[in-house]
């Protein structure tokens, strides 16, 4: 049995390297082992389950340890991460007892979207706690829940119109205490799909010729609005997101095959493009908005 | 159905336009709980709705023209109302805005309905901007203070509008005054991108008049 390494904190800046490991294999089973993880974000949990999947989908039997005991165990509990797990890897992780999330900071537990009944149930189960999270935690305006609802439901979208496969979403406010000095709000959406580049390849790879590839189908969908829908009306979710998250000084990034398109707010310099990294199956959606400061 | 027709008449020269209360039709569409109109279907599903609401509405030519001189087919005017909306993704503002306005466009339009929304608050504003810039489109809505112009159109086009909106009516003896030499293309222009009424005498009609006076003269009949 192949062993894969979780380490001890698990976010959207590493969960590359445990995606490569994961899926380096074929058909020999492999085992996630997460007994020291101590710190996971929504992006975490997603790739974790990403990974379960396709490493399933090579044909192995793919089995997940968590810790113990300790806050991250209440924590993925809290998330429903446990019961996303069941539906992935060979054995049932262990649940602790369950906690109700409504007094917790947690906005979304992990969703799973197939369907367009999956977002409306996203949209329609999240107007309370985002309202509260939205506006007295990160100090915006009363309409912005309308317009975080829009935004969520544009990436659930995502899924079920270019994925062709089931995906995942989910939310949770932290505190950035030492990364940002500020509370933050952490939306992960992911899917382990046939990712933007084949989703597109057939309205627009050949224009692009030998330029096309994850880089430039991204660029494509994230910069031009570019869909595999002829219809002008779409195409416009991705770039509404961008829009909005800009106007809240938020981060929003794709990553897709071996790409990573951002766009990066002051606080989180990055470059706008990064290639070459291991090779992701679908999409990977990852947005942080930050406690609103006035100037 | 499930649609609101609002069919008062104040007796006052301003009764309501028939109005489609589309939340309404959100719930019997797809039963979304908060009357959220959200994601693709949703919105085909509801604009569908809409559209065959409209095609059972066959407004009689002889009550209902505006203008005695018209010989045009009898203009109808259809609220979409978004008011009891609470979420309004783009999907939904391209399928329910821009197409539906899209499909009675054209001169292979299935009826002269011309549109107006409401309720196109700040809530809805934006999306409904961007899909009708994304279409090269105008509409007008009721942004909570009365009726404006939403969507890309030149300042002419906007002084003309907004000076249309305000006198209601500009009969054709009345156009070189209120607009100058450049009105009657510039009503005619409004007409052909469904933005006014052009009438068969050479006079222009503002939506939210027009909507008043052939919900007086179907109140009339009632």
């Amino acid at each position: 049995m192949r062993v894969v390494e979780i380490p001890s904190s698990l976010d959207y800046r590493n969960v590359d390297a445990v995606f490569a490991e994961a899926t380096a294999g074929g058909a020999e089973p492999v085992l996630f082992d997460a007994r020291r993880l101590r710190w996971i974000d929504p992006n975490g949990m997603l790739s974790l389950l990403c990974a379960g999947q396709v490493a399933s989908a090579n044909g192995a039997a793919a089995r997940l340890s968590l810790p113990a005991g300790g806050d991250v165990v209440g924590y993925l509990d809290r998330m429903g991460f446990p019961d996303a797990a069941a539906q992935v890897f060979h054995a049932s992780p262990r649940r602790a007892g369950r906690t109700p999330s409504r007094a917790s900071d947690v906005l979304l537990e992990i969703t799973s979207v197939a369907t367009n009944s999956d977002v409306h149930e996203v949209v329609d189960r999240v107007q309370s706690r985002a309202g509260a999270i939205l506006s007295r935690t990160l100090h915006y305006p009363a309409a912005a829940v309308v317009q975080f609802s829009v935004i969520l439901s544009e990436v659930c979208q995502n899924i079920v119109e270019h994925a062709e496969g089931p995906g995942w979403v989910a939310a949770q406010r932290y505190n950035w205490t030492r990364r940002l000095g500020r509370q933050v709000l952490v939306i992960g959406v992911s899917d382990v799909g046939r990712g933007f580049r084949e989703s597109l390849a057939e309205e627009h790879a050949e224009r692009f010729g030998d330029r096309w590839g994850d880089v430039t189908a991204l660029e494509a969908a994230f910069l031009m609005g570019l869909t595999r829908f002829p219809d002008t009306g779409r195409g416009q979710g991705i770039q509404q997101i961008r829009k909005q998250v800009a106007r809240w000084q938020g981060l929003v990034s794709i990553r897709s095959g071996t790409a990573r398109i951002a766009d990066s707010p002051a606080w989180h310099p990055s470059p706008p493009v990064v290639d070459g990294l291991p090779g992701f199956p679908g999409a990977q959606i990852n947005i942080v908005l930050p406690e609103r400061i006035d100037d | 159905m499930t649609e609101r027709p609002e069919r008062s008449c104040r007796g006052d020269g301003s009764a309501k336009p028939v109005a489609i209360d589309v939340a309404a039709i959100v719930t019997s569409a797809v039963a979304s709980r908060g009357h959220n109109l959200v994601t693709r279907p949703t919105g085909q599903a509801v604009r569908e709705a809409i559209e065959q609401r409209l095609a059972q509405t066959t407004p009689s030519p002889a009550r209902t023209a505006p203008f005695p001189a018209q010989t045009a087919p009898s203009p109808h005017v259809m609220l979409i109302d978004f008011t009891r909306v609470r979420i309004l993704d783009f999907s939904c503002a391209d399928e329910v805005v821009a197409k539906l306005l899209l499909r009675f466009q054209g001169p292979d339009r299935p009826g002269n309905i011309f549109f107006l929304f409401r309720a196109v608050d700040e809530m809805h504003r934006h999306a409904v901007e961007e899909v009708l810039e994304r279409h090269g489109l105008a509409a007008v809505c009721d942004v909570g203070d009365g009726f404006q112009l939403l969507g890309p159109a030149t300042p002419e086009e906007h002084r003309a509008w907004n000076t249309l909106e305000r006198c209601e009516r500009i009969g054709p003896h009345d156009l070189a005054g209120a607009l100058g030499e450049f009105g009657e293309p510039l009503l005619r222009r409004l007409a052909r991108r469904r933005l006014a009424y052009w009438s068969g005498n050479g006079g222009a009609a503002a939506l939210s008049a027009l909507a008043r006076t052939l919900q007086t003269n179907q109140g009339g009949r009632q």
